[in-house]
Parts: C-alpha cells; structure tokens; sequence
C-alpha cells in the first residue's frame, strides 16, 4: 500500500499562551511513500518526525492537507479503519497482561464479521509471535522481558491485525548498542518478509542510512530532502542535510569563489566554473581528501588515529569552521604519524558549495 | 553483635523507646485490662482472670447495637466512598477547563473541621420546632412528608451518618485516584487508540489494572478508617449516642472508659480487642483478595 501526504500541515497552539501564533510542527509535507518499501524519517529532536508519523497514524489530526492509502483518502478515517500497526518509543505494552494477551489485545476489538473466536485470536498472535521469534515467551509479561524482546512483543502486537502500513517510533532508541544493531537487521528481515510498507522514525542517521530503502530528511517542520540514502547523501541540497548525515561529519570550511577558483583560506583548492564570484560555504566530506605533497591545501596535524581499516588525521586549518578538520585516508598510503604538517588534495565529487546566506547547495563543475 | 549493627540498634532507639511506652505497652495493658474481671479503677483490685468481661460486652444490648452500626457504616461507605471518587476523579482528569478549581472544591472538606461540618450537616438536616430544614424543605417542595433526620427514625439517622461519612472520606480518595489517573502513561491509551479500542473496554482492561493498587489501598484505609469512626456520630448526634441508638464500636470503647456509665475500663479494654480482632480478619481477607484483583508490577 503506497501512501501519499498531499500539503500535509499540522499546527499546534503555542505552549506560551501570551504568544497567540501557532506552532507549525509538520509544514506542508508532499511526499509519495512507495509500496513495500521501508522509509526513514529522519531529522534532529522536535523536527516533526513522530507528528507526521502520528498523522499518518490517524492519532492526530492534520490542520489541513490530505493523507491517502493507495488511492483511498484516509485523513478523516480514525485510526483502527485505516488499517495501520503502530509500535510505540516504550513500546507500550500492557504490563499487567501477558505477551499473548498484549498481542491478541488488539483482535479483541474486531467487530462484526471480523470477529474472532479465542482460538482464532490465539493462533493469529501465535503466528505474529512466531515472525519476531518470540513464541516462545507467550507466557511472560513484559517486565519478564529485556528491551529487545519488549520491542519484539510490541511489533508482533502491530502486526497481527495484519496492517497495510507499520509505523515504528524511534524503534531503536531504548536499546542498547549491541541490541541496537542487531534490531535493526530485525527490522529490515520483518519488513522485507510481511512486504508491509513501513515507515520508522529515527534521529540517527546511522540506523535511517543503513536499512531503510528511502530517507526523509526533515528538519523544524519541513521536509529538506526525499531520496535514496546514498543518493541524499552524495547529493544534499543543502548544508543541514549535508551536515545531518554522515559520521564522521562533513568538515565546514569559509571560503570564496575567485575568478574560477575555490578559495579556503590562502589556499587555491579547486578550479571550478558556473559560480560567479562569491563568499561561500565549503562542506568536504572526510573521505573526501588525499595526502598529497603537491596538494593545495595546507593543514596542520594534531593528531594521527590509526584505526587499522583506514587513518583518521584530525587537522586544523585556518578557514575551518569547526575547530579541528577530521580526514579519513585509506591505509594504503603510509601516513608518518609524526608529521607536522599535511597537504591535502581533494576529490571533487566529495566537496560541495552552499550559499553563505541561505545553505542552499551551490552546483559547480570543475574544470580540469 | 558487631560493632557496626550496634551502631544501627543506637539510632533506632529512640524510636524504639517511644513506640514501646506509646504502643506496645498500652497494647499489652488494653489486653491484662480485658482479662481482669471485676476490676475497680477507684481501688485498683480485681476477683480474677476470665472471659467473663467479652461475655458481658457481647451480651450488651449497647455494644450489639454498636456492630450493628459499624458494619452498616462500614458496608455502605466504602464501596459507595470508592466508587463514587472513581468517577469524579474520571471527571476530573477528562476535562481540562476549571480542573484545578473543581480539584479544590472537592478537597475543601478534607481541610475542613470535623465538627464545623457536623455543625452545617444538623442545619441542613435537623428539624426543631422552629425551623424543617433545608433538606425537609426541598422534600416538602417535592410533596414528600418531612422527616426528622437527627432525632427521628433509625434509617434516617443512619442515612445522614453514611451521607456525612462519604462527604468527608471523599477528598482523600478524590486525590489519590486522580493522581493514579494521572500517573497512568498516555501511551497505553494511544495504543488501545490505534486498535480501536472502546471507551469502556480501555477503562476496563487497561486504566481499571493500572489504578487498581490505589483502589485497593483506598478500600483497605476505607475499612479500617470506616470501624474507627466516632467523631463523626458525635458530630452529628451529641455525646450521648447510646441513647440516639447511633453509637459505633470506638464511642462504646469511649463510653465505657469516660461516660455517664463510664468507669469501666475492663469492658472498655474487651470492646477493644473484639474490634481489633474484626479489623485485622478484615484487613486479612482483604489482602488475599489481592493477589486475585490487584496488579502488582
């Protein structure tokens, strides 16, 4: 089922009852969810992530804008008739019922001809246990469980109604890191097996780039960047989205556009044409250098992280915006560690301008 | 004993030295005092030891009455008190406008002298040769015969000492069980939300097992508040409640000691112990009912 958000707005009073102007949580939000895929949303605390995710929910109700399922309009449906599995950040389980109890709770609802008999409702939560791998703990209660089988128990519940659309808050957040990692290859093996179109919300961006087959980058309230998570990372539109993804971060530079050539500081790093001259912003990814001893740009060592896979030289340079420049080098070049200082040649493809002013991402192309 | 739980023993006696002449002493003398037969509290003597002053308390018309009353209070207050908290605390946590000033209304009796309401509940309901009352008016109003509520016959005094109890019991259970509500995370409801769950089933599968270790809590301090009651009666009827045919278990014990009749603190202790023991199989039977109904997490 492929969902689609057409102006989506969601506007809540302001918590300060002396400001009268309202908070604008999700603005105007136009994007198509494609069938069986696993989508991120992604972006900083209090972007807007679980608000468009409870809206999509039906637990909120947007202010203006459209939501459809397929080609059926949903906005005005509540949410047990559009069919939706909701797992909560707590994951919300009943503590005083037990796992089987938790996951039949929902069946218990049906009405009318859907409704199921005991022995249905077990065999249903039965075989939702049976696709997270819990069935074995039908017994327990959920404060018997680790996190990881809580978080399990409370997807089994928002799969058994069988929904079109599963809809994950922040799913990994209260689970440790080891946990974390492997969860989250749960996630991806549930998702690919049932073919439910699911969208998780996520604040880190490790978790969205890793197993979702499309990311939204949001941030206070607006949509930055829909796309493929390579794609958004190789090519974001602006500096938020460029900074937002990518660990190590991507170092931020002051620089200028003179006569064709890209300016950092003293150094002449690139020639490049389609730019009238201006002041810019300079985002270079870490993977984005090479030492070069003819290289252009000149920097400062601080220090040399071997990291056996590939070096890590943290470097401070004049026109960095932060105070240390992190470079990651392959190991097949032998880095002195003692060195005092770097030079730095750069690929073009892993450096982007963006407007001094706005961070909109500046399109260059370099001439060679 | 080592050197370290010595230390722990020197910090809890001073506790231990208060509770020892204010509890446990006067427990152990209330139970000599009930097996002391015949005792004189002008000369300090006595026959003997026997039963006899628990078979002269059972066989008391007074003291009858009394566990008559108790338990009548008893059986209708508490649920009636709990029930009705229930759904004024619901009220009270569905609404969001005037919360915090009803929240006080409701509290207002629990600050409130037991006495200054006896004084307002005998206006509201006593009928004198000068004035029906407010209450007689309004059933006058309705065409109903008026009815003397504080002097008149025995269900319409034990009426006004049930209404009265349940006013002033109120509050406290009010306050603890909006705050259970409260307590209850928004995340549970949102889930039964999202699987369309009725009003009434998430009442009764979800809020009724979360708040249920206050209930229980209510209930037990309801009943055992509930056997001890007297100021209340006082409040409402005089001292001399024997003779209003209103007296409970804590005014007989009371009677007995100080009194009119007073002076006889052997069958005052022997009332005593017959209603600790009433108290504690109560309180008994309520805690194995709790391993059935109350969620524990």
């Amino acid at each position: 089922m492929k969902v689609v958000l057409e102006h989506l707005t969601k506007k809540f009073p302001n918590r300060n009852r002396k400001i009268k102007e309202d908070v604008i949580a999700v603005n105007d939000f136009d994007f198509e969810i494609p069938d069986g895929k696993l989508i991120a949303l992604l972006g900083p605390s209090g972007c807007g992530k679980s608000t468009t995710l409870n809206l999509i929910c039906g637990l909120l109700a947007p202010s203006s804008g459209r939501i459809l399922f397929g080609d059926i309009d949903v906005t005005k449906l509540p949410p047990e008739n559009r069919g939706v599995g909701l797992v909560f950040q707590n994951y919300a389980l009943y503590p005083h019922l037990t796992v089987l109890q938790n996951i039949m709770f929902p069946l218990e609802n049906l009405k009318g001809k859907d409704k199921m008999t005991k022995e249905e409702m077990k065999k249903k939560a039965a075989e939702s246990a049976k696709i997270v791998q819990i069935d074995h703990l039908l017994e327990r209660r959920p404060g018997e469980l680790s996190g990881g089988q809580q978080q399990r128990v409370a997807i089994a519940r928002a799969l058994v109604k069988r929904p079109r659309v599963l809809l994950l808050d922040e799913p990994l957040s209260n689970l440790d890191a080891r946990l974390r990692l492997q969860t989250r290859e749960e996630i991806r093996r549930i998702q690919r097996e049932t073919g439910i179109t699911t969208v998780f919300v996520t604040h880190d961006q490790d978790e969205a780039m890793s197993i979702s087959d499309m990311i939204v980058v949001m941030e206070a309230g607006i949509l930055q960047q829909i796309g493929k998570p390579q794609e958004v990372y190789d090519d974001p539109v602006n500096l938020f989205v460029a900074k937002f993804l990518g660990t190590p971060a991507i170092n931020v530079f002051d620089g200028r556009v003179e006569k064709g050539e890209l300016v950092i500081g003293k150094d002449r790093v690139l020639k490049i044409s389609g730019v009238p001259d201006q002041e810019v912003t300079v985002g270079i990814r870490p993977e984005g250098f090479w030492v070069d001893d003819e290289g252009p740009l000149l920097c400062k060592v601080r220090a040399v992280e071997v990291m056996g896979r590939d070096v890590s030289i943290v470097s401070t340079h004049e026109g960095s915006q932060a105070e240390q420049i992190r470079s990651i080098i392959s190991t097949d070049f032998h880095m002195d560690t003692t060195r005092k200082e770097v030079r730095f040649a750069l690929k073009p493809r892993k450096v982007h301008l963006f407007d001094k002013k706005t961070g909109e991402r500046i399109r260059f192309e370099v001439k060679e | 004993m080592s050197k370290k739980s010595l230390k722990g023993w020197l910090y809890l006696l001073p506790a231990l030295i208060f509770l020892g002449i204010f509890m446990v002493y006067p427990l152990v003398d209330v139970f000599i005092y009930s097996v002391e037969e015949g005792y004189n509290s002008a000369s300090q003597t006595f026959f003997g030891y026997g039963a006899y002053n628990y078979s002269f308390v059972l066989h008391d018309p007074y003291f009858l009455q009394a566990i008559k009353n108790t338990f009548l209070l008893v059986i209708i207050t508490v649920p009636l008190s709990t029930l009705l908290a229930l759904l004024i605390s619901l009220a009270l946590t569905s609404i969001t406008k005037l919360r915090d000033l009803f929240q006080t209304v409701y509290f207002l009796p629990y600050v409130t002298n037991t006495l200054a309401i006896g004084l307002v509940f005998m206006i509201l309901f006593k009928k004198t040769p000068y004035s029906e009352g407010l209450v007689n008016m309004l059933i006058n109003f309705f065409g109903g015969p008026s009815v003397d509520f504080i002097d008149g016959p025995y269900w319409a005094k034990l009426f006004v000492l049930c209404f009265y109890t349940i006013w002033v019991v109120l509050p406290f259970k009010v306050l603890i069980l909006t705050s259970a509500l409260l307590s209850v995370n928004k995340d549970y409801y949102n889930a039964a939300r999202v699987d369309g769950t009725s009003r009434w089933r998430i009442f009764r599968r979800i809020t009724l097992p979360m708040i249920s270790p206050s209930i229980f809590y209510l209930v037990i301090t309801g009943f055992i508040g509930a056997f001890k009651a007297y100021s209340d009666a006082v409040a409402l009827f005089g001292t001399n409640l024997n003779a209003a045919g209103m007296n409970t278990i804590v005014g007989y014990v009371y009677d007995m000691l100080y009194g009119d009749s007073g002076g006889y603190p052997s069958y005052a202790a022997a009332a005593a112990l017959i209603l600790f023991v009433i108290v504690l199989t109560i309180t008994a039977i309520n805690m194995l009912l709790r391993k059935k109904f109350v969620y524990i997490s």
